[in-house]
């Protein structure tokens, strides 16, 4: 008698049909629409960044009274060359690409796809770590450690791959990336067990873990077995040419297959998540653990097994940097990707499609940037700050709603059932 | 204060929850606003109250057209109300809950508590709401808080009181109070708006008696004129069976047999105290108290959610003491939750999934691993048939269906599987007529197949109804464990409320 809201104030019959009217109009687009317009809006506010930060342009603005088109002049100029740059140097000229294909000069053609070969390659790792966080969000949990566990994943990747030599290519590669994917599950292990069995919250040590695996990596890399002959700054040996990912396009393109084992883990991961009963669980719990531990579900174990799915799909994505692009291990390694993969996991929604297509998101904004600076001389910071309005206005759909005048998908009679983050 | 509501029309998105609704509230009389969940009483008082706008239709009061644009004009006006949650401060004493926003200051803007504790004392004595003015909320029992929320209602002058289910958490001897309380304000000239769905209860205490079903008025009578199935069939429509009809069935072998359980709360506290109690097939035995006594920590030790402190529980002959709640629910145990939303069902996920939420991991629903949807989805198709789920779809998230069609969610996941053990916790709570009529015919049905029941309600007409034996349940002990042909209502608010066996013979002889 007392958990009436307002919904069942109404007729049985005229149950309003599954998430709220407006949202039934939209459809499949309703999902898609607040992260569009967050980009679309970071967009914007970065294109105001631009404006103010170009002193062309704000002197400009300084005569605007005099002449007001020309401010309005310069400041189209700025931002649309500065997003023109941020497309070509991500994606490319596709008239250019055509062209170079029908010339069929090998040089030619490098050169017009070394935009999206780069693209690509910023991407790989992305998709691997957003899926990490995503997969820790579908169960209610909060992967702060990617970092940490993409540096445990590349540790363990590169013992096994430069530290075995002389096998072929198809058993040495397998067995690198599987330790890279074990490596990462152990340091997402931890965090699940702690919290299974001491309530310890995974937010905090999923941090502190970060920390202990970059001092591990430090630690590791001033043993002098791990260091080529002859050097004695912190560097690894490279890995063997058989654990290394083969490149697709070869030349001087970048592209690696990677990307094929990243989009075959994203397939894996839906399939986990909504295809298996182990991934009806994660969700379960994610969305109610109380009713799932009445289900039956043992939330404590699965928790653990999540973390520990999450820490390797992280781990692999460390594994991927290791053998596909950078060969050795430094200092930093991880260089941020953990971080981005938190952002660009809520900006995909918890879904591996919308983890995927975040993940290309930020590997244009990021593979772009640097034909930006070069060809604008508006700093490649600029991109940071576009990446962090989009987070802000993902998180804060309200704003987003508020801006473009949306109507809420008002949960008409439900109450709060989640305590996830997102999805 | 006359109060009329003329053509009242509320719309929600696609639903139309007050359709012209007129409503007449004399001075002086107990007006009861009777109708299934979803029939609009809510939407309509609530709209009284200032909380909602009409988008057709006036408000009179003494024939002059108001309006209402938020609660204080509403408050201004005359019109209290007392909600189904408290709105109390819990640390706060009852004086200051009742001056809270109407704060009297004396010189310096200091509160001035004498003369607010003052007037709550002659609020109290005028109507007989018997409370100490400076006990704090938290300390009180329910019941009293009740009567300070409508001390609250007094103080600030309401003519007009709507009571929102104000017995749903009262104990029968707190409602007979309760009633005390209404008719004497009555007598005082006030009015009030009484919503219930509650039949005997109406009858009882009600002048007049508006029924609203899907959002219309289908009439207005009084108690004289009617009866309990009189009301029911307006409210639900068609004629409804109050009585379930149940034979008498000889019991069989034990299925459920507790033994000296003891199970601790949340807080460390004895809640189940040295309980030992028999549930054998064919029977249906209910377990009475008023909520708090130790029932709902009862449930969670049976079926493995809490763990148990001392004693032993053996369901069909294994001892499930301390097992998993998926050992239990594998020993042929179902279970129905006190609290669906929270415990039941997963809102975010689909009417499908919800209803194989505790078997989706066995054959047919899932092969090794992976799940088998299409198996899921024809047994979903084939469940909201059996068992007359409204939904608008099987891929409807759970959260959007009508607390009913919730409860029926849950009932057909739990019944709809071979089971020795019912273990139904409030299994009717917050739900209408015809969804109380459908689910007990349901728990009677699987009793007829041999089911032992355990069923914990603190509502008596339904522990009475549906139980062969009743064991009264109070501070975590069984008080008692009567056979229900030879129990009275009034022997078992007794018992329920503290007063022992001999004791309730007596007071009720």
């Amino acid at each position: 008698m007392s958990e009436e809201t307002e919904v069942q104030e109404l007729p049985e019959e005229q149950i309003p049909p599954g998430p709220a009217t407006a949202g039934r109009r939209f459809g499949r687009f309703r999902v898609v629409i607040v992260p569009a317009l967050a980009i679309l809006t970071a967009l914007a506010v970065g294109g105001l960044v631009i404006i103010f930060s170009d002193p062309e342009v704000l002197s400009g603005w300084a005569s605007f009274f005099r002449d007001p088109l020309n401010a309005l002049r310069l400041s189209g100029e700025a931002v649309g060359k500065a997003y023109a740059a941020l497309f070509e140097g991500s994606i490319g000229d596709p008239i250019e690409m055509v062209q170079a294909l029908a010339s069929g000069d090998g040089s030619e053609i490098a050169r017009e796809f070394r935009p999206i070969s780069e693209t690509v390659v910023a991407t790989t790792p992305l998709i691997l770590a957003g899926l990490s966080v995503a997969v820790g969000f579908k169960a209610g949990l909060f992967n702060i450690g990617a970092e940490g566990q993409i540096t445990v994943g590349a540790l363990a990747a590169g013992l096994v791959g430069f530290g075995i030599q002389g096998l072929p290519l198809a058993v040495h590669l397998p067995l690198t990336i599987l330790a890279g994917f074990a490596g990462g599950a152990l340091w997402g292990f931890i965090p699940g067990i702690l919290k299974a069995r001491t309530g310890a919250h995974e937010v905090i040590v999923t941090i502190m873990l970060n920390f202990v695996a970059f001092r591990l990596l430090d630690y590791a890399l001033r043993q002098p077995a791990l260091r080529p002959t002859g050097r004695f700054d912190p560097i690894s040996k490279p890995v063997a040419e058989s654990a290394q990912l083969p490149k697709l396009l070869g030349g001087t393109l970048r592209i690696h297959a990677g990307i094929i084992l990243a989009l075959l883990v994203a397939w894996g991961v839906w399939w986990l998540l909504f295809r298996t009963t182990k991934g009806f669980e994660f969700r379960a719990v994610g969305a109610n653990p109380d009713a799932s531990r009445y289900a039956g579900i043992r939330v404590g174990g699965t928790y653990v097994i999540v973390m520990a799915v999450a820490g390797g799909l992280a781990g692999l994505a460390g594994a991927n940097q290791l053998t596909g692009v950078v060969r050795t291990l430094t200092p930093g390694f991880s260089s941020g990707l953990g971080f981005d993969a938190i952002a660009l996991a809520l900006l995909g929604g918890a879904h591996p499609g919308g983890v995927v297509a975040a993940a290309f998101m930020f590997g244009i904004l990021r593979a772009g940037s640097t034909r930006m600076q070069a060809a604008t001389a508006i700093p490649v910071d600029i991109i940071v700050v576009i990446q962090a309005l989009v987070i802000m206005f993902i998180a804060a759909p309200a704003l987003v709603r508020a801006i473009y005048r949306i109507r809420a998908r008002k949960p008409v009679g439900t109450e709060v059932f989640t305590k996830g983050w997102a999805g | 204060m006359r109060l009329q509501l003329r053509g009242i029309t509320k719309r929600f998105p696609g639903v139309v929850a007050n359709d012209g609704v007129d409503l007449d509230v004399a001075p002086g009389e107990i007006h009861a606003l009777l109708g299934e969940n979803g029939a609009g009483k809510t939407t309509l008082v609530n709209i009284l109250y200032g909380l909602y706008h009409a988008d057709e239709g006036e408000i009179r009061i003494d024939d002059e057209p108001v309006t209402f644009p938020t609660p204080g004009a509403a408050i201004a006006a005359g019109i209290g109300m007392v909600h189904q949650h408290f709105m109390l401060v819990p640390v706060f004493t009852v004086t200051e809950n009742v001056m809270l926003g109407v704060e009297d200051t004396g010189p310096l803007t200091l509160l001035n508590r004498d003369e607010a504790r003052r007037k709550v004392e002659d609020i109290a004595t005028r109507y007989g709401l018997h409370v100490n003015p400076d006990a704090v909320i938290e300390e009180l029992p329910v019941g009293v808080q009740q009567r300070v929320e409508i001390i609250k209602a007094l103080y600030r002058q309401a003519d007009v009181l709507i009571l929102d289910e104000p017995t749903a958490v009262l104990t029968p001897q707190e409602t007979e109070e309760l009633f005390g309380v209404m008719r004497s304000l009555r007598s005082a000239g006030k009015s009030i708006i009484f919503i219930t769905h509650k039949l005997k209860e109406v009858l009882a205490v009600a002048d007049r008696i508006t029924v609203l079903r899907g959002g219309t008025v289908v009439g207005t009578t009084t108690p004289k004129e009617t009866s309990e199935q009189g009301l029911a069939s307006m409210m639900v429509g068609r004629e409804v069976i109050l009585e379930v009809e149940k034979e008498r069935v000889e019991p069989g072998e034990p299925i459920l047999d507790i033994e000296g359980l003891t199970v601790l709360d949340d807080r460390g506290q004895v809640a189940v105290d040295d309980v030992s109690l028999q549930v054998r097939r064919w029977e249906v035995v209910g377990v009475a108290g008023v909520q708090g006594n130790g029932q709902t920590e009862l449930v969670e030790a049976l079926t493995g959610l809490r763990p148990v402190a001392a004693g032993r529980v053996v369901i069909g002959g294994k001892d499930l003491t301390g097992a998993s709640p998926r050992q239990v629910f594998e020993s042929g145990v179902a279970h129905v939750p006190e609290d669906r939303i929270h415990d039941g069902l997963v809102g975010d996920f689909t009417v499908a999934d919800n209803l194989v939420l505790n078997t989706y991991y066995l054959a047919p629903f899932a092969r090794g691993p992976v799940r088998n949807d299409k198996v899921v989805a024809r047994t979903a198709e084939d469940l909201s048939n059996r068992f007359d789920i409204r939904t608008p779809s099987i891929l409807a998230s759970v959260g959007n269906l009508s607390g009913g069609n919730q409860q029926k969610v849950i009932v057909a996941r739990e019944f709809s599987r071979t089971i020795a053990l019912l273990i139904a916790s409030q299994p009717t709570r917050g739900l209408d007529v015809g969804s109380i009529e459908y689910i007990h015919r349901r728990i009677i049905e699987r009793r007829d197949e041999g089911v032992g029941v355990l069923l914990v309600s603190p509502e008596l007409d339904e522990v009475l109804s549906l139980s062969d034996r009743i064991a009264v349940m109070y501070r975590g002990r069984i008080v008692a464990v009567l056979d229900a042909g030879e129990v009275t209502r009034e022997q078992l608010g007794l018992l329920m409320a503290g007063a022992t066996v001999d004791g309730a013979n007596e007071e009720s002889a």
